[in-house]
C-alpha cells in the first residue's frame, strides 16, 4: 500500500498579519508560513496506514521557505521520500497550487502508482477551491473529503467522513482514491529533535522542476483587509431577564437559534 | 445578469436543512441586485414535498433520482453539472456544510471553474458577483470576484437568519431529469454520535463553566443551557481538576483546542491558559461578576452578573424562542 | 553551596550510559547501596515505575532497555530530592536521570499531548504557549520604568536581564517583571532586555528528555548574547537560571549568571533602607528545587523578605532542603497526564501545607509557581485566605510609601 501525501504552506496566523501595498495580499515582509495542519493530519493518516499495511509514504510540496525542516521532520516521523516542486514563485492560488501538484503527479517518473494520494481537504489561504477534488478529477479517481478515519483493503479504503452534529458516514472508496483529510485517527507524532537531525545526516529531499502552468484563475481579489474588531467585548447590561432578552435576539441574528 | 442565481438546497435525511434558508435569503437579496430570478435545486429520491419548503425562492428545480437517496456527492455533482450545462445559471451557492462542500468541490471539478470559498457575504453590482471571503482562519477578509460562468460559490453559515429565508408561499416546483451512473464511492451507512462521551471539538454550541458557578448542582444549569441549544458543556481546568466535568470536557491549554459557532462562558475569568483553547471561537459571550476579568478583551459580549441568574433566564428565552 | 555541572568531555567523549563508568560523576552511580532512600523522597514515588535505585540495578543488570520503554520515568518533576538525599552522593538528578530520561522520552510510544503541544510551540516560537516571538517583549510597555532593549540601545550594559517565557507572556508574570524594573531602578543598575529575540532558556524542555530541542535553544541563546555587551545575565526564572548557570557553560555560553532573588539579597544592605511601607503580610516562603536543593539558596529569600517592615516569616512543615516541589519544572507539562494517572496534583499538597501555616501570602521566586499555586489555591478553596506573591513582588511594594 503506498500513499503519497500533498503537502503545501499556508501563513502562520499566530503572527499578525498586515495587508501589503497592493491592498488585495498579504504583507509578504513579515510573513511566516506553517505547514497546513489539515496537511500534518494528512502525513499522520498516511504514517498510521504505513505502520499498519507497510508500504511506502512519498511526500509531495511545494517549494517554500524552511519547506526543508518540515521534509525532514517527516521523514524522521516515518515517511519514506520527500520531493519538492521546485521554481515556482509563493503560490498565491488553490486553482495554480492544484495545477503544480497534478501536472508533476503525472509527469514526474516514480511518484505513480500509489494506491492513496491524502491531502488536507482544506487549508485556511483556500479562496478558489479545495486541492483533493480536482486532482481527482484530473486523474480520473474516486474522492471523498471531510475524513477521519481510513480503512484500507485489497483495491478499496473504507473511509468515515465526517457530517454535522456528531453523525458520520461510512463509505467504500474504491482505489487508488484522493482523500481530503479532516482529522487523522490520532494527533500528529511527535519527533524528537535528535531523530530529525538524524534524518538530516542519513536522507535526502528530492527536487523537481514545477512543470510550465498558467497560473489563470477566474477568482480575483479587489481588496483585502483586516476584520473589524471590537477589542473590547460589547456589554450587554440589564437585569437577568433583559440580559437573556438581549443575548436571544442577538443569537437569533446572528442565526445561532 | 444573464442566468438564474441558484442555490443548492440541502436536504438531509428527510429534513431541509437550516443553512438552506440561509441561503436563500442571501439569494433573494442578490437575485434582487442582479435583476434575475431566484432558483433553487433540491435534489433527492422520494424527496418532492420537501421542495414546497423552499417558497422563498422564485422557481424551484426538483430533480427525483433514486441514486439520489445517500450523501454521495459525486451523484449530486454530476447532477447539478447536467442542470447547469441545461439551465445556464448564473451562480449557484452551495451551503459549505460537511455534507455539502464536496458536491461544491466535485461539481467546480467536473465543470473546470473555480470554488469559491468561505463566503460569508455576496453581492451583485453592475454585473459582477462580489463576495466578502473569510481568509486566513478569520484573520483577513477579502473582496472577491468571481468571473467563471457559472460562478461557483461556498457560502459560510450564518450568513443571514434562518427566518429570512423561510416562506408560507408554496413553492413552484418543476421537476426535472438527470441521469445518473454508477457512482465510484458507495454510501455505507450512517454512524449516530456516541451517547457516552461527547467530543466537545465537535460541537457547534458549547457552554463552558468556571470556578465562577461555585458548586457541582450547579452544573445542571450549564447542562440545561447546552442542551436548549443543541450542544455541551465543557469547562476550564480548575472545574476539570474537582471532578466535576471529565477531561474530555477541558478546554484550554491541557485540554480540548474548540471553535464552536457559539461559546457561551460562565463563570471563567480567562486565564490564557483556557483563552488558547476558545479564543477562535466564531461568537463568544462571557458572563462573570467580575467587570475587569480578561475575558472580556477576548469575548465579543459581556455580561457582568451572576451565572447562576442569568444561565436558567437565558435557557427558557432559547426554549421560549425555539418553540 | 553550588554543585558542579559533570564535565561533559574529560577525553572520554561525551558521557552516556554505555561509558559512565569512564567519568567519575558516572563511576560513582555504580557504588548505590539499594538503601532506597530515592524512592522514599520522590514526590511521586508510588508512581515510578523505575525509581532512581531500580534504574542502576536494571543498568548494572544490562536490562537498562525496559527502562527506556516505560513511560514511568515522566512521573520524575526533577525536583533534585533524591539528588540531595542520597547517602552515598550520587548525582542522580543531574547524571543518571537526564541520560535516561532523554532515552525514555526518545522511546515514547505516544508524547502526551500537552507537552508535545509546549514542545513543537516551543520549537516553533520559542515559547511553550505557542505565542508569537514578535510579541515577547510586549509586556515592557507597561511597566513605569523604561527597560531598554539591549539591541535597539546599541551600548554595553552592566545587567542583561534574561526574562524568560512565563514572565514574558503570562499576565501574572508581567507583575513581577514590573517589580523586577522597579528594584533594578532603586538600586541605580543598568540594566536591559534582549527582547523579541530571546527565546525559551529550554531548562523545562530539557527535563522532559527532550535534549535536542535543548540544544537548539541554547545554541539560540547564546549566538544571541555573544552578539552583546553585558557584565552579568539577571534572570527571574528559578529554571532558567540553573539552565545558564549549569548548561549553558559546556555548550560555549559561560557567563555570569545570578537569579534575581539571591541577586537583590546581594544587594541588601543598598536596599533595606529603601524599603519603608510597611506590608503586614504573614509570609510562608516556598522553597523552588531548583533554587534551593540544586543551588543552596535558602537564606537569601528569607533575608529579603525579613527586610520588609510588618512581614512576620513562618515556615512550612517541609522546607528548606525538604521542600516539597510544586510539580512543574521536569512535570511543567504534564498535569493532564498525572490526573490520568490519578496522581495528587504536587501544587495542591504544597498549598494546603502553605494554608497550614495560617500565612496570607505564599512567597515564591520561580515564575511557574505563580499560576500553579494560584491555581491550587482554587482548588483547594484557599483563594481568600491566600495570595501568591514572587518574592521580587513583595521587595517592589515595599518600596513605594
Amino acid at each position: 500500500m503506498d500513499i503519497l501525501v500533498l503537502m503545501k504552506v499556508v501563513p502562520d496566523v499566530v503572527e499578525e498579519l498586515e495587508v501589503g501595498p497592493d491592498g488585495k495580499s498579504l504583507d509578504t515582509s513579515f510573513l511566516r508560513t506553517i505547514i497546513n495542519e489539515r496537511d500534518d493530519h494528512a502525513l499522520e493518516q498516511a504514517l498510521l496506514l504505513k505502520d499498519k499495511h507497510g508500504g511506502k509514504v512519498t511526500l509531495l510540496t511545494l517549494d517554500a521557505p524552511d519547506i526543508d525542516d518540515v521534509l525532514f521532520t517527516a521523514l524522521a516521523k516515518g515517511a519514506d521520500r520527500a520531493v519538492k516542486i521546485c521554481g515556482v514563485e509563493s503560490v498565491q492560488s488553490t486553482q495554480t497550487a492544484v495545477k503544480l501538484f497534478g501536472e508533476t503527479i503525472a509527469k514526474t517518473p516514480g511518484l505513480l502508482p500509489v494506491d492513496l494520494i491524502l491531502t488536507g481537504v482544506s487549508a485556511i489561504d483556500d479562496l478558489d477551491g479545495l486541492m483533493a477534488a480536482p486532482i481527482a478529477q484530473q486523474l480520473g479517481w474516486a474522492y471523498t473529503g471531510v475524513v477521519t478515519q481510513v480503512a484500507l483493503a485489497d483495491k478499496t479504503a473504507t473511509v468515515i467522513k465526517e457530517f454535522a452534529g456528531g453523525v458520520r458516514g461510512e463509505y467504500e472508496v474504491p482505489t487508488p482514491a484522493v482523500l481530503g483529510i479532516q482529522a487523522a485517527e490520532k494527533p500528529p507524532r511527535y519527533v524528537p529533535v535528535a531523530k530529525v537531525r538524524a534524518a538530516m545526516k542519513s536522507m535526502t529531499i528530492e527536487t523537481v522542476d514545477a512543470p510550465a502552468v498558467e497560473a489563470a484563475t477566474t477568482v480575483e481579489v479587489q481588496q483585502m483587509a483586516k476584520p473589524q474588531v471590537t477589542g473590547h467585548a460589547e456589554m450587554i447590561e440589564g437585569s437577568p431577564e433583559e440580559v437573556a432578552d438581549k443575548i436571544c435576539e442577538l443569537l437569533a441574528k446572528r442565526g445561532l437559534i | 445578469m444573464a442566468g438564474n442565481i441558484w442555490i443548492v438546497a440541502e436536504a438531509w435525511r428527510g429534513q431541509v436543512s437550516e443553512i438552506t434558508f440561509e441561503l436563500l435569503a442571501l439569494g433573494r437579496e442578490v437575485a434582487g441586485q442582479a435583476g434575475a430570478p431566484l432558483e433553487a435545486v433540491l435534489l433527492g429520491s422520494n424527496a418532492r414535498e420537501l421542495a414546497q419548503k423552499l417558497g422563498a425562492a422564485d422557481s424551484v428545480l426538483y430533480a427525483d433520482n433514486a441514486a439520489l437517496a445517500d450523501p454521495v456527492p459525486e451523484n449530486f455533482a454530476t447532477a447539478l453539472a447536467q442542470l447547469i450545462k441545461e439551465k445556464q445559471p448564473a451562480a449557484v451557492l452551495v451551503p459549505l456544510t460537511n455534507l455539502s462542500v464536496d458536491v461544491g468541490v466535485v461539481l467546480a471539478a467536473q465543470l473546470g471553474v473555480p470554488f469559491l470559498n468561505y463566503c460569508k457575504d455576496l453581492k451583485a453590482e453592475g454585473g459582477n458577483l462580489t463576495a466578502t471571503c473569510v481568509l486566513y482562519g478569520g484573520k483577513m477578509e477579502a473582496a472577491v470576484t468571481a468571473s467563471a460562468k457559472p460562478a461557483i460559490i461556498g457560502i459560510l453559515p450564518g450568513v443571514r437568519p434562518v427566518e429570512q429565508g423561510r416562506s408560507d408561499k408554496a413553492a413552484t416546483v418543476t421537476d426535472v431529469a438527470v441521469t445518473l451512473a454508477a457512482p465510484k464511492v458507495h454510501f455505507k451507512r450512517y454512524l449516530e454520535s456516541e451517547a457516552g462521551d461527547v467530543d466537545i471539538t465537535q460541537k457547534d454550541f458549547l457552554v463552558a463553566v468556571g470556578r465562577g458557578i461555585q458548586t457541582k448542582d450547579n452544573l445542571d444549569l450549564a447542562e440545561d443551557l447546552a442542551a436548549t441549544l443543541g450542544g455541551a458543556v465543557c469547562g476550564s481546568r480548575p472545574v476539570i481538576d474537582q471532578g466535576w466535568l471529565g477531561l474530555s470536557r477541558q478546554v484550554g491549554k491541557s485540554g480540548m483546542n474548540v471553535k464552536p459557532k457559539l461559546y457561551v462562558m460562565l463563570g471563567i475569568s480567562g486565564a490564557p491558559e483556557h483563552v488558547e483553547g476558545m479564543k477562535s471561537s466564531q461568537c463568544i459571550i462571557a458572563v462573570n461578576t467580575d467587570a475587569a476579568a480578561p475575558i472580556f478583551n477576548v469575548a465579543h459580549y459581556g455580561v457582568v452578573g451572576d451565572a447562576l441568574e442569568i444561565t436558567p433566564a437565558l435557557t427558557e428565552k432559547i426554549k421560549a424562542k425555539k418553540g | 553551596m553550588s554543585t558542579a555541572t559533570p564535565s561533559a568531555d574529560n577525553g572520554n567523549g561525551v558521557m552516556t550510559l554505555e561509558n559512565l563508568a569512564k567519568f567519575p560523576e558516572g563511576q560513582k552511580v555504580y557504588s548505590c547501596m539499594q538503601c532506597g532512600t530515592c524512592a522514599a523522597t520522590c514526590p511521586y514515588g508510588d508512581d515510578l515505575a523505575f525509581p532512581p535505585r531500580a534504574i542502576i540495578t536494571m543498568l548494572e543488570a544490562g536490562l537498562i532497555e525496559e527502562v527506556f520503554n516505560n513511560p514511568g520515568l515522566l512521573n520524575c518533576v526533577t525536583c533534585y530530592a533524591c539528588m540531595a538525599k542520597c547517602p552515598r552522593g550520587i548525582k542522580l538528578t543531574e547524571v543518571l536521570l537526564p541520560l535516561v530520561k532523554e532515552q525514555v522520552f526518545t522511546h515514547l510510544k505516544e508524547v502526551p499531548a500537552e507537552l508535545q503541544k509546549a514542545l513543537e510551540n516551543t520549537m516553533r516560537y520559542g515559547n511553550p504557549m505557542g505565542e508569537s516571538p514578535r510579541k515577547r517583549a510586549l509586556w515592557a510597555k507597561s511597566s513605569p520604568v523604561p527597560v531598554p532593549v539591549i539591541a535597539e540601545i546599541k551600548r554595553a550594559v552592566d545587567v542583561l536581564w534574561f526574562v524568560e517565557c512565563y514572565p514574558a507572556y503570562h499576565p501574572r508574570g508581567h507583575d513581577g517583571n514590573r517589580a523586577t524594573a522597579k528594584l533594578f531602578k532603586a538600586l541605580g543598575i543598568d540594566f536591559a532586555i534582549l527582547g523579541n529575540e530571546e527565546k525559551c532558556a529550554g531548562e523545562c524542555v530539557r527535563m522532559a528528555g527532550e535534549t535536542g530541542l535543548f540544544e537548539m535553544l541554547t545554541d539560540a541563546n547564546i549566538k544571541l548574547m555573544r552578539k552583546y555587551k553585558f557584565n552579568r545575565i539577571v534572570t527571574g526564572g528559578a529554571h532558567a537560571y540553573d539552565a545558564l548557570k549549569h548548561k549553558y557553560p559546556a555548550a560555549g555560553g559561560d557567563f555570569e549568571v545570578h537569579h534575581t532573588t539571591p541577586f537583590f539579597a546581594q544587594h541588601l544592605a543598598q536596599l533595606k533602607p529603601k524599603l519603608k511601607k510597611k506590608l503586614d503580610y504573614t509570609v510562608t516562603y516556598h522553597d523552588a528545587c531548583a533554587l534551593g536543593r540544586h543551588n543552596g539558596f535558602y537564606e537569601e529569600p528569607r533575608a529579603l523578605l525579613q527586610a520588609i517592615p510588618g512581614v512576620k516569616l513562618v515556615e512550612m512543615n517541609h522546607s528548606g532542603v525538604n521542600s516539597i516541589c510544586c510539580g512543574g519544572g521536569g512535570g511543567m507539562w504534564l498535569d493532564t497526564y498525572y490526573a490520568e494517572k490519578g496522581c495528587e496534583r504536587l501544587s495542591e499538597r504544597r498549598v494546603k501545607e502553605a494554608l497550614d501555616t495560617g500565612a496570607n501570602v505564599l512567597a515564591v521566586s520561580c515564575p511557574y509557581e505563580i499560576s500553579r499555586f494560584e491555581d491550587a489555591l482554587k482548588v483547594a478553596g484557599g483563594e481568600k485566605r491566600m495570595v501568591v506573591r514572587d518574592v521580587v513582588e513583595l521587595l517592589a511594594e515595599a518600596l513605594e510609601d
